[in-house]
């Protein structure tokens, strides 16, 4: 027990004073992408070429970036040769509505909270079924390091559980395989109402790498409602932490913690 | 006789043209016959041509560092099974039963592996017809009958944070006389998707085969197309591949003690190691922006470079983790309670792991001597070795304790390797690739040997592209460590193991 004592020592107080204080969060993190339409050469079509999953179109509003459809690979920045897009070390991207995570240019609004009659029900106390349908497992795992003493999910009274009857809603990560559509279905049939519906990575959303295989779904959408859009392949755990915490409404004004915007993120712990 | 099999080292290229084409009886007896001399079978897969099925086979020889390959055209859409004299290449044609229609005949254990319809339309191995799709989970699920037999499934939906799985224990009280595993729920039709590549998609694909194994894939695919386009990496790129495959090796083992400190019961570690995991996650950030290491590994080299600021900081941080990684397995190895729990629970045999052609830290727990960076290196492990980390047991304990032991020597190689990175460019352009080609690459990813194999077609595209996670030798493990163990160790069992379902599924 000594030992043990000492190894809690040695160890030390990991949690991570995030919402209060600005995250730590690698230099090189491919955020929120900002697209600048007017640097476009006209008929420049080089982004959209090198996108690998259609995320990036150039259409009679000009060009759009969907994050739903993002990688966060380099493709686009890389075939650019005016600097159009680029990507920031912010963190924060999740939206409640599909048509919301298309960039036009301007930033991403910050997703709404519930409606108060939700939030009286969720606020403090959020209970969680998880549902893998087919993605890598990448996003699994970033959702389980939420519930390491780092970010301690459990302090905002969020939790994942074992039963979807126990459940105040579902975080499905994945594109939906065939293989698993039944599954999902009577899992979600499986909550009780009222219900919520988070999905999460490209994956959950658009089907991710695999869009348009015979094989999945495109994404949560096609098989349930979904009520909150987490982007990412796979997201960063502080942009799933984000969402999760602005659909609550646990983001108050002086609690917004949003990227580090100066120095270099390298010497943080 | 001469051996029927052209020899290639790992990751090199060969004429397809001087691939021997075997008859199927002489294909049998070479590959059944290299079981004998001590090969494994790292590769048995199918390709459609004109005039029905070619099989390929590619063997490793572990002694010699070479690994031996051989087809055969198969016309007929049945041919004599080799698992009853072979076992470790039952799933191998499960597969090709699969996707192909074909029957291996006196398969012992012929179901489906994933569920889907076959690739070939009017080839099917069970005669189902195009409205008859296969329903994933149900088949032919072996059971044990008696009064008191009672039978567990359990999944697909697990009850955490996992990934879908359908588990099947045939059981007496607590005692398991037998657990199935049926997968397949993952499959998003990943190899297909591969042919007629590279395309825009397809190092995406290589990332996510297995999301947590991102590195491993990505340098397999990358090595095979550098071997097919003829020009290497720089040796900087391999420098950096290899600290990126040995932190994320890192990442999973720590992840692993931590789940299995927790299976049990024990908490600091398993919170410590939680913790930790992410923290060489965050290395792996700190090269890339990607905790997976997505958008590092790319042919010809690596997309990101490093200067001296970042590689001071990887060293320090390296050097905290190790010691806090350290500390929290000795309080492990030091709790009696734990070590009752860990030994003599999940045991496979050295010989029983052969027989199933296990790999990865599975395998070296029950003694066998399987590494790629050692028995078939490329890249930097050609040129600094790493010791090969085994334990005897076979059980939970080995397979934490190898674990364990690869923390300690991935840690050590990764800062020298920080220490003396050689210099020059990070990347370098990749060629077009060589038409009509064959081309194996071998990576020891963290859970073991990554297998990946093409063809080129006469315009240097993928006209076949195999991958074989090291999840796919070793699920058959997991099932049989239960035999005779309480279900209630299956949790233990299967963080001890910690396999891919998605890798498997593809």
């Amino acid at each position: 027990m000594w030992r043990i004592l000492f190894s809690r020592l040695k160890q030390g107080h990991r949690t991570a004073a995030y919402p209060v204080a600005a995250p730590a969060l690698p230099d090189r993190l491919r955020g929120h992408p900002v697209v600048d339409p007017t640097r476009c050469p006209s008929g420049c079509q080089a982004c959209v070429e090198a996108c690998p999953t259609d995320a990036v179109r150039v259409d009679d509003q000009g060009l759009g970036l969907d994050l739903g459809r993002c990688l966060f690979c380099q493709e686009c920045v890389s075939a650019c040769p005016e600097g159009a897009i680029r990507y920031t070390t912010e963190h924060r991207m999740a939206a409640r509505r599909r048509e919301e995570l298309v960039l036009r240019g301007a930033v991403l609004e910050r997703a709404q909270a519930l409606d108060a009659k939700m939030l009286r029900l969720f606020r403090r106390s959020l209970k969680l079924r998880q549902v893998s349908a087919g993605g890598c497992n990448a996003c699994e795992a970033d959702v389980n390091v939420l519930s390491t003493v780092v970010f301690d999910l459990g302090r905002f009274g969020i939790q994942v559980v074992a039963s979807p009857r126990h459940a105040d809603g579902l975080l499905i990560t994945g594109p939906v395989t065939e293989n698993m559509k039944l599954a999902l279905q009577k899992t979600y049939d499986a909550v009780p109402p009222p219900k919520i519906v988070i999905a999460v990575g490209a994956c959950a959303i658009s089907g991710g790498p695999y869009a348009g295989h015979a094989e999945q779904h495109d994404g949560a959408g096609a098989v349930v409602p979904v009520d909150l859009f987490i982007p990412g392949c796979p997201p960063h755990p502080l942009t799933i932490l984000d969402g999760l915490l602005a659909l609550l409404d646990r983001l108050g004004p002086k609690r917004v913690a949003g990227a580090a915007t100066s120095g270099s993120a390298m010497d943080t712990p | 006789m001469t051996a029927p099999f052209r020899t290639v080292a790992n990751g090199d290229v060969l004429p397809r043209a001087e691939l021997p084409r075997l008859e199927l009886g002489a294909f049998r007896e070479a590959v059944l016959g290299a079981r004998s001399r001590g090969r494994r079978v790292s590769a048995l897969f199918g390709v459609p041509e004109a005039a029905g099925l070619a099989l390929y086979a590619v063997l490793a020889d572990d002694d010699a560092g070479l690994l031996e390959c051989a087809s055969a055209a198969l016309t007929e859409d049945a041919f004599p099974s080799m698992t009853p004299e072979c076992h470790e290449v039952h799933l191998f044609e499960r597969e090709l039963a699969e996707q192909w229609g074909v029957v291996p005949t006196g398969h012992p254990w012929l179901k489906p592996v994933r569920f889907h319809p076959s690739y070939r339309p009017g080839h099917d191995a069970w005669d189902r017809t195009r409205e008859a799709a296969p329903v994933v989970g149900v088949t032919d699920f072996f059971r044990v009958e008696g009064e008191e037999i009672h039978e567990v499934a359990v999944g697909p939906v697990h009850a955490g944070v996992i990934e879908p799985g359908h588990f099947r224990f045939q059981c007496h009280g607590e005692h398991v006389y037998h657990l199935e595993i049926s997968l397949g729920y993952q499959h998003r039709g990943l190899e297909r998707k591969l042919v007629g590549g590279p395309e825009k998609r397809t190092i995406h694909y290589m990332e996510t085969l297995a999301g947590d194994t991102s590195v491993g894939h990505a340098t397999a695919y990358c090595q095979l197309l550098e071997a097919l386009g003829g020009r290497r990496a720089t040796p900087r790129a391999y420098a950096l591949r290899g600290i990126a495959l040995e932190l994320e090796r890192l990442a999973n083992h720590t992840g692993d003690l931590g789940a299995l400190a927790g299976d049990v019961g024990f908490l600091p570690t398993a919170s410590y190691c939680g913790r930790l995991r992410g923290d060489f996650l965050n290395m792996t950030a700190l090269l890339c922006g990607s905790r997976f290491g997505r958008g590092l590994v790319r042919p010809g080299g690596v997309a990101f470079d490093v200067d001296d600021a970042r590689t001071a900081e990887l060293g320090r941080r390296l050097e905290a983790a190790a010691r806090d990684v350290r500390n929290a397995a000795q309080l492990l190895w030091g709790a009696p309670t734990v070590m009752a729990r860990f030994e003599d629970t999940g045991h496979v045999t050295a010989e029983l792991a052969a027989k199933l052609g296990l790999v990865g830290p599975a395998a070296r727990a029950s003694g066998l001597r399987r590494d790629v960076r050692k028995t078939h290196p490329t890249g930097i492990f050609q040129l600094v070795h790493i010791p090969l980390s085994v334990a005897e047991s076979g059980d939970v304990f080995a397979r934490a304790y190898v674990r364990w032991l690869e923390i300690e020597r991935s840690i050590d190689y990764v800062r020298s390797q920080l220490r003396e990175l050689p210099a020059g460019a990070a990347r370098r352009e990749c060629p077009a690739l060589a038409p009509e080609c064959l081309a194996v690459s071998l990576v020891e990813g963290w859970r073991g040997e990554i297998c990946h194999v093409a063809l080129t077609d006469e315009l240097g595209r993928f006209a076949a592209y195999k991958v074989i996670d090291p999840s796919f030798h070793n699920w058959t493990g997991l099932a049989m460590a239960l035999r005779d163990q309480q279900i209630s160790d299956f949790p233990l069992c299967n963080k001890s193991f910690n396999l891919s379902y998605c890798g498997h599924d593809l």
